[in-house]
Parts: structure tokens; C-alpha cells; sequence
């Protein structure tokens, strides 16, 4: 999958070559951002709800080391098996050491974004354990050997059209029959089966309540019950963030979450698992992975505050014209964006460039994180560490020259606006990244200065 | 030094200065009417809401709208003449041709219409999720405005697992087109008791 990983930029371009599928997209994801707000206006003290929501995760940010040992002794207590990873090698190994201590090469897994940033499906797939995913979306990338486009929509850069195509070719349904109600009825089957037979299901976790043991896993689907409840083995991943200090601060957390997903009132299910089921195994998997780094910026921890609702990617006019995969890493979009330089600076150093920075991500956040300063800051540590791309050094190089030098930055606009005017061939064009998707301004006949000179005596 | 201690170490180090915990008081809308707001929403998710305030309703309801060979599971004893009522101890794969779970909740909330489940009313975890229909018998009294209210009626009380639960299960997952009856129940019907 990431043979050769295009930066955002690059990649945007290919997603941006069928229009008609961009446009699509983009107002798709434009429905879901509508139905969040008629949600949130809804709740005459959404606002209230949010700031409560960012000052509780800033009390766990600064509390974290004495939460997680109280989640840890009393998840312990409730006879649940609790692991500690440091990176994403270690939470797949601990994943697979259960699932081989216990002679089993199958297992279901509900959706969990931790996963999928640690590359799990890959590495238990190379272990020679099977591996399916049984949200419906994600099955469906799944099958097309795709990871996800976005945190909850896992496949909405498809069409009908494609999901009956996968479908007939993996499940055996009708060829040409693109029917939503007849495709998801064709997975329920499919998946039910899968459901009865496996013997390990692992889920991830929304919240984790340090006051009780116990985490929250929240779906519409039903899958994590479905596969945990019928599983001798549930194991829950989460990144350490997802802990809140007690069972009260669920109701803060519940309301946000679904309306600013999806502008649902509420999830149709949100589970409470404290203790396994009689005769069942259950294990925690607590991973840091870079998260405890994240911690210590002052400029970036906030991000650890994200409950992974995707408001901001169904907001960000960004994301919605190029796409979930164009972010090369598991968590798209703005708040991605934010998070996958703290993972790997070099290979995601494009990605906080991918943003107008028009701040709308930050206004829709759930818990208040102010994602467009980040990607702003960003931007700057990449430079600095001298991680930008040659192109984007060049650029701004020729820039700090021009706008240092008052005359070549006058002559340099007067000959500018020379060509726009008479030559306009030249800029508009495909070499000119400003014209790409867009027809440059006609040019003014003079710059403010010429004018101001002009103007000045009279 | 094991992973965990490594981890626990540098949060200590990295965590910023602590900074306290808000109160939650002011939140949460207080309903006029919570069992109208209750069915308004269900409604709007997909659920259905039928009063009742004797058990012939539900059975006359039942006998109605399942033909007389479906397998019907429940844990309330008043409901013996429609509904299987032993099969607590068996394993939970023997649930998977369940055509109807009729179980009891604890308590609804009517700003989300989700119905709060703890384990004991479940019987077996899988009781709610794997049957094709699902009806839950709610008292009307039972009815909160909010989800913080919810939770403090909760408070502190004692259970292996427990649910909020809102509706049919469902997806929206093929080109946002919403379809009941994804992994889960495909329909809700609650029975409130006025």
C-alpha cells in the first residue's frame, strides 16, 4: 500500500483529475458537516458543553501519570489483563502474543484507528493470523485492499457503484446491484458468520475511565458487541490520551462525540466494558507511541485532547476536495495533520502545509483544540529543522531576497505585471502553481507605491 | 526498565502544570415533557415507541407483529406465555436465530433516547445485539432530561458490562445512504409504561 507515498500536494492533483467525483465528495462531506451543526444548535448549551469537554482533557493532560495508574489498578482489580507498549512494534507483538498463546490464527476487529496507525492488520497478516475488519466501511476498504479515507467514514471516497463492484467480486453478490440496503444486507450475512466462528476480537476504545477500570467503546453498527460478547478473548487497544478521570464525565463526552461525528444525538450503541464476561479473557493494551513526545510541546499537546469525532476533517475545504488518502497516514485531515509530524517529521513534514489555514477545524472541535494554529506552527518547526521540501526552500529563499531588496522587489513587480498584461500566455498556464484550478486576477496598472507617488501631492 | 515504567516516567517528566477539573453544573437541557422528547427522537433514529400499562398489550403487540414460529427470548417473567425464558445459562452462540429479545431497562434519556442496560437485565452481554428484533419495557418515571443526569443516577454502581443503547442498530457507511439492521437489531421498539 505505501510502495511510493506522494505527498499531499501530488497526490491531491490525481484525486483532483475527476471532477465530477471531486465535487461529489466534497458536497458529501459538506452534508455530514450540515447535519453536525442542526445538531449542535440543538443543545442550548453546546458551547458550554465544549469548553467543559477541553478543560476536563487539559486536567487529564496535566494529571495523566496518576490517571493511567489508577485506570491501570483498578482495570486490574475488575480481573482485566493490562500491557504497556512503547511504540507500535511492541502493541503488535503484545497483540500477537496473545492471539498465539492461544492457538488461534482468525480474529475480528471493530474499529480502531490505533490500529491502523501501528500497521497491525499488516504485521499479524505476516504472522499468518486473519484478520477482518467488521465495520461495514472498513470492510469494504479492507477487501479493496485500501486503508481508510477518514477516521468514521472509513470508505467515503467511494461511490455505490464500487461497493457493489468489491462486493460482487469478494461476496458474490449480483453483478451491476449497487442497492445500499441490499449491499449492507449481503455484509450482515457475510459478517454474522465471521462473528459466530472467531474465537479473539479485538476492539478499540473511546474512553477510558480512570476512577472505575472500565473503557467505552462507541459504534452504530453494533460490530465491537457483536464480536466481543461472542469472542473467549477481547483485547482493547487505546492510546494512552483516551482516559478521562471519572463515569461522570462520560455524559460530557457522549454528547459531543456523535453529534460532532455525525450529528447523531447519540451513538446507537456506546458500551461500558468493566470486567470480562464469565469464562471470558479480556486485555488492555495502554500504547504511548509517541504520544508521551507529543506530551511535552507546549505548541502541540493539545492534539492529545482529540476524541477522533472527524468534525474537522468534514469541515476542512482541504480535505474535502482532495481526499482522505492524499494524508499518506492513518488519521487524515486537519487534526492528522497535526498529530503525523510528532510521528515521523520527515515523511509527514508536508502535511501541515495542506491547509488554508482558515481556522474552520478549530471552530467545529469538539474539545476546542486549536488545530489551524498548530498546522501553523508546524509549518515552522518543519522549516527549521530544515525538513520542507527543496521547492518550498527555494521558494522562500527567492521570497526573503525579493522582499528585502525594496528595488528588485519594485522592478520585480512592475515586469510582472508587465507580462500579466501583455503576455498573459505566460503565467497562465500549467507551470504556474497559482493557476492551477484557477484563472489569475487581471493585473492592476500600477503597484500601491506608484500610486501613493502619485498621489501624494495633491 | 519495563515499557510501563519507561512510559509512566517520561509522563511524569512531560505533563504540563496541573490544572483542575471543571464542574459540570449548568449542563444538560431540562425537558418539559421528557417521554416526548423521548419518542420524538427515537422516532427520528428509527425506534418506536408503544404505551402500555398492561403486559396483554405487549403480548397482543407481539403475537401481532411475529408470526408464531419466530424464536423469541426474554428475561421478564410476566412475559412467559410468548417468550423463552431459559437460556441464561447456555452459550451465547446458541442466540444467533433469535428473532426477538424483549429485556427490561433501567432508565431512558430523553435529549438522546438511549436506554441504559446493565449486565443483570441483559442476562447474556449478547442478548440485545444479536437478535434480528429488539423491544426493551421502560417505565415511564424511569425517563431523565439529560445524559448528566443520567449519570448521576448511576453514580457509582456496581457492573461487568452495561450499555447506552439509541435505536436500531445501523450504518450509513455506502455513499452516507442510512440503512437499519447493519450488525444489530434491525428495529427497536420500546415499550413505555404509563
Amino acid at each position: 500500500m505505501e510502495s511510493k507515498v506522494l505527498e499531499h500536494s501530488k497526490a491531491s492533483e490525481v484525486f483532483n483529475k475527476d471532477k465530477e467525483r471531486v465535487g461529489w465528495h466534497d458536497e458529501t462531506l459538506w452534508f455530514v458537516r450540515s447535519k453536525r451543526d442542526k445538531a449542535a444548535h440543538n443543545i442550548p448549551d453546546w458551547e458550554l458543553l465544549r469548553s467543559t469537554a477541553s478543560s476536563i482533557k487539559h486536567n487529564v493532560l496535566s494529571n495523566m501519570h496518576d490517571y493511567l495508574v489508577e485506570f491501570e489498578k483498578n482495570a486490574l482489580a475488575n480481573g482485566v489483563h493490562v500491557h504497556w507498549a512503547a511504540d507500535a512494534e511492541e502493541h503488535n507483538k503484545i497483540v500477537h502474543g496473545i492471539i498465539a498463546k492461544h492457538g488461534v490464527t482468525r480474529m475480528v476487529k471493530s474499529k480502531s484507528m490505533l490500529t491502523e496507525e501501528c500497521h497491525l492488520n499488516d504485521y499479524l497478516s505476516k504472522n499468518g493470523v486473519e484478520v477482518i475488519d467488521t465495520d461495514l466501511g472498513e470492510r469494504i476498504v479492507q477487501l479493496r485492499d485500501e486503508p481508510p479515507s477518514h477516521i468514521v467514514l472509513p470508505a467515503i471516497h467511494l461511490k455505490k457503484e464500487d461497493v457493489g463492484e468489491t462486493f460482487h467480486i469478494h461476496l458474490g453478490t449480483e453483478k451491476g446491484n449497487k442497492d445500499p440496503q441490499y449491499l449492507t444486507e449481503a455484509a450482515r450475512h457475510h459478517l454474522r458468520e465471521t462473528f459466530l466462528t472467531r474465537k479473539i476480537a479485538l476492539t478499540g476504545v473511546n474512553f477510558a475511565v480512570a476512577q472505575t477500570g472500565e473503557f467505552v467503546v462507541c459504534t452504530n453498527e453494533g460490530n465491537a458487541d457483536m464480536g466481543a460478547h461472542l469472542a473467549d478473548v477481547h483485547i482493547a487497544c487505546m492510546g494512552f490520551e483516551k482516559l478521562i478521570p471519572r463515569r461522570e464525565h462520560l455524559g460530557v463526552f457522549l454528547r459531543l462525540l456523535a453529534r460532532s461525528a455525525t450529528g447523531q444525538p447519540i451513538t446507537t450503541y456506546s458500551s461500558h466494558f468493566k470486567k470480562p464476561r464469565e469464562g471470558q479473557e479480556m486485555h488492555i493494551v495502554i500504547v504511548d507511541n509517541g504520544r508521551s513526545t507529543q506530551l511535552a510541546r507546549e505548541d502541540f499537546r493539545n492534539s492529545l485532547k482529540c476524541i477522533r469525532c472527524g468534525a474537522c476533517m468534514n469541515t476542512c475545504p482541504v480535505y474535502r476536495r482532495s481526499g482522505g488518502h492524499s494524508y499518506h497516514n492513518a488519521v487524515a485531515g486537519p487534526i492528522g495533520s497535526i498529530l503525523a509530524p510528532n510521528l515521523d517529521m520527515r515523511k509527514n513534514a508536508d502535511l501541515p502545509f495542506a491547509s488554508t489555514l482558515c481556522g474552520s477545524c478549530s471552530n467545529v472541535c469538539p474539545v476546542k483544540i486549536d488545530i489551524h494554529d498548530q498546522l501553523y506552527k508546524w509549518r515552522q518547526v518543519i522549516v527549521k529543522e530544515g525538513y520542507a521540501t527543496t521547492s518550498k526552500k527555494l521558494g522562500m529563499g527567492a521570497m526573503t531576497f525579493t522582499l528585502s531588496n525594496p528595488a528588485i522587489y519594485q522592478t520585480g513587480g512592475k515586469v510582472g505585471r508587465w507580462f500579466m498584461r501583455n503576455v498573459p500566455f505566460v503565467v497562465n498556464n500549467g507551470l504556474n502553481p497559482w493557476f492551477k484550478n484557477r484563472e489569475m486576477p487581471e493585473p492592476p496598472k500600477e503597484s500601491f507605491r506608484e500610486w501613493y507617488l502619485n498621489n501624494k501631492k495633491s | 526498565m519495563s515499557s510501563r515504567d519507561k512510559i509512566l516516567a517520561k509522563i511524569a517528566q512531560n505533563q504540563p502544570e496541573f490544572s483542575a477539573l471543571p464542574d459540570l453544573k449548568g449542563l444538560g437541557n431540562v425537558y418539559e415533557s421528557p417521554a416526548q422528547q423521548f419518542k420524538t427522537i427515537l422516532e427520528g433514529i428509527g425506534g418506536k415507541v408503544i404505551e402500555f400499562s398492561d403486559w396483554s398489550e405487549i403480548k397482543s403487540f407481539v403475537k401481532e407483529h411475529f408470526e408464531a414460529n419466530s424464536r423469541i427470548i426474554s428475561t421478564l417473567p410476566e412475559l412467559a406465555e410468548i417468550a423463552e425464558l431459559n437460556w441464561a445459562e447456555n452459550d451465547p452462540h446458541t442466540l444467533e436465530n433469535v428473532d426477538l429479545t424483549i429485556i427490561k431497562g433501567h432508565l431512558g434519556v430523553a435529549e438522546n433516547s438511549a436506554i441504559w442496560i446493565t449486565e443483570s437485565l441483559l442476562k447474556q452481554r449478547v442478548s440485545a445485539f444479536i437478535p434480528q428484533y429488539l423491544a426493551i419495557v421502560l417505565d415511564a418515571k424511569s425517563l431523565v432530561s439529560s445524559m448528566h443526569e443520567a449519570y448521576a443516577q448511576i453514580g457509582m454502581e456496581e457492573y461487568g458490562f452495561a450499555t447506552f443503547l439509541a435505536g436500531p442498530s445501523k450504518t450509513a457507511d455506502i455513499e452516507q445512504s442510512l440503512v437499519l439492521g447493519a450488525h444489530g437489531a434491525r428495529g427497536l421498539t420500546v415499550f413505555l409504561k404509563v
